[in-house]
């Protein structure tokens, strides 16, 4: 997984790849937890819907042009924009 | 007979808990709905008897996720638990939950218990435990919660009954005691400062004070100055909400950790299988397209029936109450206003009901949700919003509803724009109109063998009314220049069978809405319309008279002799007066004064155009004479051009004008409503109307 991120983004390899998963980066099946990082930057709304960090999400499903992403928030579904997406940082599982 | 104590509850829960079906076990038809006061949302009101003794007055809040808004459906359930009405404010809460999502709906219950009110919870769905391989220790939940909870099952209508003497236990008792003290946690100092503010209300009623900016009316204007300081740092209080939420967290982590049990080799993967269709990049379309095929078939094909069944219904009561009262201005009013215009509302009611069934099957077995996934995207490009979709489908059969069903769309923005480009998709209104114009300019032909030219032409119409709106809404979208931060999500619900009860609810609050917001409207104006159809400034008097002499060496029958009258009173009314003078700005899109008339009794309805043709070309609207008024219209010569009145271009111009014009003063007053200005509706009436007559100028011009 952390490839194919890197080839697709050359410019990103400076980085580590924890740093630039999100739930956008996420392929449909997989597992990521939501980074403690990402606290302040959460909406409300979605906290409040479950979406904590520690958090395990699951991408179930993406409409056309990778907007809305369908996700498993321990077990709470929702769809989400991929601005939203953009933002939670994940740890994924390797 | 003893008295009863009649205890006021609110109903509370997450979307997608099975409240409203609970709400529907409780108050059975003994509801009613009214409008929150000073806002426009739907208020929703049941009375419920609990025990010999007690009565309820149940009142079914808007589903939310938390107590902090961002719809505006959700701030009235911030509203109503703030006390901001006396009157209204709830003695008991009860709040539903749902067995499989337990923890997320602890959040808001979590929330509740801190104002500090007596509160219920019933955990719903009980009866789909055993195959979710959940199981839950009621006794030890309850210690924990320190809050009755019951079990129970509202589609199968268990354990009602120890919810209700729940209810009852908790008014009496009152025991009101707050769950999670969030103050220690986040910050003691700040939060204890809060709490001397004032001793008549809770920490966490303060809190929601700074925070969301509402009050109750109880509050003096020492305490309020005094709030004002805690609000300074935005920053802080964002902080602290998230950290009070993470905190409530841990709080239902550690209390279902003892008490809730989920046996995860249990669970079935029905979800995942009918999602994989339902969301699927092609096939999801696909499915959907065919859904709005069979939504359409059914409204045309199925509705009819019923349709002609009232229409014909109401055409006898109007010619029996003619022959049975005696001639006068009231019998008139009777008979050619008041009825007929009652009928005008009424016809629409199967369409409705109809459209309004598929509406709710759907939104009850949770596949909206994968529309709004699907459509969210596509919708943005055009300002507006996955949950657009269901106004625009809504609004097939009539805008005031769809229009009342944004409010769940949390923009502003996207919320105004689908507010302003539903009245151009093609409402049941429309049909009548479309029906008879095709029939007389379209030449009844199949096209490649089978399909007809009539019917496809009708579906062009359609497809015309929703590439507006779509093009109308990428416009608004770059125009407007409105900030609304727009943060979007929805829960995709699991599959569950839709409940016969709700589907039956829905339908009759959807065309009861209908018949008592635009009916009233409709039948006030058909009213206005018959006085100024039915008086002018001359005298009536001769006119009879100067037909008996013109007519004399005629053979004209009586009821042929009758039809001449009052076509020529309709000339000569107020109303007649009108079509000719605006003849002159019509005349370029190839209408004379005879159209005019029905252009301006049209404005307050659109389908009430037939009628007024019906009446202009002296016959009777009865259903069975439908081919002659068609044959008139096909006669009819226009004084100006010499030329038949209703060849192609004409009739092209006219449905075209039909397709964009804002000729229905229900949706005006709903938009006013809903967007609290007048500014939006006259924008939408101004534009519409306008772009209305710029089209069906420019479509007869270049035909003819």
């Amino acid at each position: 997984m952390v490839e194919f991120i890197q080839s697709k983004h050359p410019q990103k390899c400076l980085h580590n790849s924890r740093d630039l998963s999100t739930i956008a980066t996420l392929i449909k099946g997989e597992i990521g937890y939501i980074s403690e990082e990402s606290l302040d930057e959460i909406p409300l709304k979605l906290l409040e819907m479950g979406c904590l960090p520690g958090a395990e999400v699951q991408l179930i499903q993406l409409a056309p042009l990778k907007d809305l992403l369908y996700i498993n928030v321990n077990g709470t579904h929702l769809a989400i924009r991929k601005e939203t997406a953009l933002i939670i940082k994940v740890i994924k599982e390797s | 007979m003893a008295l009863t104590t009649n205890i006021k509850v609110a109903l509370i829960g997450n979307p997608n808990t099975g409240k409203t079906l609970l709400f529907n076990q409780l108050t059975g038809l003994n509801q009613k709905v009214g409008n929150y006061p000073g806002v426009t949302v739907d208020k929703k009101e049941g009375k419920s008897k609990l025990s010999k003794t007690h009565t309820a007055t149940i009142t079914d809040l808007p589903g939310t996720y938390s107590i902090n808004p961002t719809s505006l459906d959700e701030s009235i359930v911030l509203k109503t638990l703030l006390k901001k009405d006396i009157k209204s404010s709830p003695d008991v809460i009860l709040v539903v939950a749902d067995a499989e999502n337990l923890k997320r709906n602890l959040l808001l219950f979590s929330q509740i218990k801190d104002l500090e009110i007596p509160t219920v919870l019933a955990i719903n769905m009980v009866d789909q435990m055993k195959r979710k391989g959940i199981s839950i220790d009621l006794h030890a939940l309850q210690k924990e919660l320190n809050t009755e909870v019951i079990l129970i099952s509202a589609r199968k209508n268990e354990g009602i009954n120890d919810l209700k003497a729940a209810i009852v236990k908790c008014h009496i008792t009152a025991k009101a005691s707050p769950l999670c003290s969030v103050n220690h946690k986040i910050d003691s100092d700040y939060f204890d400062k809060l709490k001397e503010i004032s001793p008549n209300f809770s920490l966490y009623e303060l809190w929601l004070m700074v925070t969301q900016n509402d009050y109750p009316d109880s509050i003096t204007l020492e305490e309020k100055e005094k709030l004002l300081a805690f609000k300074e740092d935005n920053s802080k209080l964002k902080k602290y909400q998230h950290k009070e939420t993470i905190y409530r967290y841990q709080e239902i982590n550690r209390i279902l950790k003892e008490t809730y049990v989920v046996d995860k080799t249990k669970a079935t993967d029905l979800r995942g299988r009918l999602d994989r269709v339902f969301t699927h990049k092609i096939f999801g379309y696909v499915f959907f397209f065919l859904i709005l095929l069979i939504i359409f078939q059914a409204i045309f094909d199925w509705a009819s029936l019923p349709m002609d069944y009232i229409d014909g219904a109401f055409a006898e009561i109007s010619s029996y109450l003619k022959s049975e009262l005696s001639p006068g201005v009231l019998t008139d009013l009777i008979t050619d206003g008041i009825i007929p215009g009652i009928g005008g509302v009424l016809i629409f009611i199967p369409q409705i009901a109809i459209l309004f069934m598929f509406i709710a099957i759907l939104e009850e077995t949770g596949y909206m949700s994968r529309v709004v996934f699907l459509m969210d995207k596509i919708m943005r490009k055009f300002g507006m919003n996955g949950k657009s979709i269901i106004p625009l489908i809504s609004g097939t059969a009539c805008a005031v509803p769809a229009i009342m069903s944004t409010r769940t769309i949390a923009s502003w923005k996207e919320r105004l724009i689908t507010i302003l480009v539903v009245p151009f998709t093609t409402c049941s209104a429309r049909l009548p109109v479309y029906a008879i114009l095709i029939a007389l300019i379209i030449p009844n032909k199949k096209i490649f063998g089978f399909y007809s030219l009539q019917g496809f032409t009708l579906l062009m119409l359609y497809v015309l009314g929703f590439a507006t709106a779509i093009i109308a809404a990428y416009i608004l979208q770059k125009t407007l220049k409105i900030k609304s931060s727009s943060f979007f999500v929805v829960e995709m619900p699991n599959y569950k069978f839709p409940s016969v009860k709700n589907v039956f609810f829905e339908v009759i609050e959807k065309t009861k809405a209908f018949v008592f917001g635009a009916g009233k409207i409709i039948l006030a104006l058909s009213v206005v319309l018959w006085f100024l159809a039915s008086n002018g400034p001359e005298s009536y008097d001769n006119v009879e008279q100067n037909i008996t002499e013109n007519v004399a060496n005629q053979q004209l029958s009586v009821d042929e002799f009758d039809q001449k009258i009052s076509s020529i009173k309709l000339e000569k009314s107020y109303i007649g007066i009108m079509g000719r003078s605006i003849e002159p700005a019509i005349k370029p899109l190839g209408y004379d004064w005879k159209i005019g008339i029905a252009l301006i009794t049209s404005f307050a309805a659109r389908e009430v155009f037939v009628g007024t043709l019906a009446t202009i070309y002296s016959v009777e609207a009865d259903d069975d004479n439908t081919t002659t008024i068609k044959e008139k219209m096909r006669n009819e010569v226009n004084q100006n051009t010499g030329e038949k009145t209703f060849n192609f271009p004409v009739g092209m111009s006219l449905l075209v004008f039909y397709a964009f014009a804002m000729q229905c003063v229900a949706t005006l007053a709903i938009v006013k409503k809903e967007t609290n200005s007048w500014k939006w509706p006259l924008i939408q009436l101004f534009g519409m109307t306008g772009l209305a007559y710029i089209s069906a100028f420019i479509v007869y011009q270049i035909l003819s």
